[in-house]
């Protein structure tokens, strides 16, 4: 925890001793963490630990009971109103476990919609850059495919253009390649590892071990609503310190 | 609807068949089908449905004829004489019909919708007006229309009068309101919640989100159930036979006391419901392709 701290002096994600609860279930009991920007923070764990609505904690998505979340200049905890929400939103891009992808629109135009109406910028300069968008995540020949004449890999990468195209500071993605196909769970992760190297910063929650240990500069290991361990992959994987970590890596690996 | 294959996709051995689960598969289907059809109104428009109408039609007039004196025109000739007043009904019965639709569909819009306000106190107000309308009978509503409104209204000394047909129709609008209110609302709702989650991570506003990404998207879902209520509506129209509108119902009750022979009733009653089930039978079909299309789309 304390190397994180060091490492992440100018935090752009800065969260505090976060809690959550749906009802009587606490799903957040405490969670911390800093992302330094350009920074990639891989969030692991076993279902129901928290590590999504973690997520959706971070760009607005679910309130939070206690404890503070800063994202670049916005303190997300004391936004209320939904202009401020949106504004948030502008900077903090979320991609999911099921793309949803807008069915009822083209793959160039789902990446063109949220700039085009809610940034209200010039169609044709976002027509180009959704454009260029769409080339970087291998898909310029699929312009003009509905969603539902993708394949999931496809739909994910799309998503990611789409995110991409609203020029956001800090990216989400929520288990992004869980529904995959095994083969083409590598083009959604060779995406992802470019945007890192190119210096995006990203939280990602995975169950991709080997993508996280390669591409992490910190992994966090959730259960139970807390963050039980965390640290850059190396030690992480290597040397977990707690027993439920060994037990849950064991597990996977 | 039949299955081909069923795929499962799972962290071993993705996109191979399991023919083990067919049977399962098949079942489930079934299950699901019957259980759609007890959800959404039960009958549909069916050729039989037409040819049983025919047969009865025809027995009519073999038993008007067989009563009929040496006095009387054939049964062809009577039903033949009466048709242009008729038809003139059936004319009152689709612009009836396609006036309460209108308004319906408008209306039953923005209650849909005040039905999923964010404003608990809209939102509880638009869903008890919907279910009162939805559940209360047509033909008490068209009864509270027509005597509760009155015959005319005065506005700065000119006297409007408001013709029993128009009350009619409102009075029918008042059911379809609630029933299009109901399409809107459950359209809106069966959309997956991810759409909503993805526009709202994207900064589309809420008004944005409806109007851009979840209402294009409920338009396919609404269109057959909006269809259906159409043709039960169509065949309401003749409730307002009841109170004294000029429709098909009406000229045939007039024509049947002008030519006052009991062996007439059967004939032309199924004459009345031939002409219908001619207008409804091709909304049915139409109907049933759509959902077959959307079904698959989805």
């Amino acid at each position: 925890m304390t190397a994180s701290i060091e490492r992440a002096a100018d935090p752009i994600v800065d969260i505090v001793d976060v809690h959550q609860s749906f009802g009587n279930v606490d799903v957040l009991k405490g969670v911390s963490m800093r992302v330094a920007k350009g920074g990639v923070a891989c969030i692991i764990g076993p279902s129901g630990s928290g590590k999504s609505t973690l997520l959706r904690c971070i760009n607005g998505l679910v309130p939070i009971k206690s404890g503070s979340i800063r994202v670049a200049t916005f303190d997300v905890h004391r936004l209320h109103t939904d202009a401020e929400k949106i504004a948030l939103r502008k900077e903090v891009s979320m991609v999911f476990q099921q793309y949803n992808l807008f069915p009822h629109k083209t793959a160039l135009e789902n990446v063109m919609m949220a700039p085009v109406h809610v940034l209200k910028e010039n169609a044709a300069d976002v027509r180009t850059r959704a454009l260029a968008l769409l080339a970087k995540v291998r898909l310029a020949e699929k312009r003009d495919a509905y969603p539902g004449e993708l394949s999931g890999g496809q739909q994910q990468r799309v998503a990611i253009a789409r995110s991409l195209a609203m020029r956001p500071e800090v990216m989400l993605f929520d288990e992004v390649t869980a529904a995959l196909d095994p083969e083409t769970v590598k083009e959604v992760l060779n995406t992802i590892r470019e945007l890192a190297t190119e210096g995006m910063t990203c939280i990602i929650v995975t169950h991709e071990m080997r993508f996280a240990r390669e591409i992490a500069d910190e992994v966090y290991f959730t259960d139970g609503g807390t963050i039980v361990e965390s640290g850059p992959p190396a030690e992480l994987f290597d040397r977990p310190r707690h027993e439920r970590t060994r037990a849950f890596l064991s597990q996977i690996l | 609807m039949t299955i081909r294959t069923i795929v499962t996709r799972d962290a071993v051995g993705s996109g191979r068949p399991m023919p083990v689960l067919l049977p399962q598969a098949t079942a489930l289907v079934r299950d699901a089908l019957a259980e759609r059809r007890g959800r959404m109104s039960s009958w549909r428009l069916t050729p039989r449905h037409g040819f049983t109408l025919l047969a009865l039609f025809i027995v009519g007039c073999g038993w008007a004829q067989a009563q009929a004196g040496p006095q009387h025109p054939s049964i062809a000739a009577t039903i033949w004489k009466w048709t242009p007043l008729l038809a003139r009904g059936f004319v009152f019965n689709l612009a009836i019909s396609f006036l309460a639709m209108a308004i319906g569909t408008i209306a039953g819009f923005f209650l849909g919708f005040a039905q999923i306000s964010l404003m608990p106190t809209v939102r509880r107000g638009a869903w008890l007006t919907t279910h009162f309308f939805r559940n209360a009978p047509w033909l008490v509503l068209l009864f509270y229309c027509m005597f509760l409104l009155p015959f005319q209204v005065t506005v700065f000394g000119i006297t409007i009068p408001i013709p029993d047909w128009s009350k009619a129709t409102l009075g029918l609008a008042l059911p379809v309101m609630a029933n299009v209110s109901e399409i809107v609302r459950g359209a809106i709702q069966s959309i997956p919640t991810g759409q909503w989650e993805s526009a709202a991570s994207l900064a589309f506003n809420r008004r944005q989100t409806l109007w851009m990404i979840i209402v294009p998207q409920c338009i396919k879902r609404m269109l057959p159930p909006w269809m259906n209520l159409y043709a039960i509506l169509t065949m309401a129209t003749v409730l307002a036979s009841i109170v004294g509108v000029n429709e098909m119902m009406t000229q045939t009750q007039r024509a049947l006391s002008a030519e006052s022979r009991p062996g007439l009733l059967l004939a032309f009653y199924s004459y009345v419901l031939i002409w219908f089930f001619v207008y409804c039978y091709p909304i049915a079909r139409w109907t049933v392709r759509l959902e077959a299309r959307y079904a698959v789309n989805q």
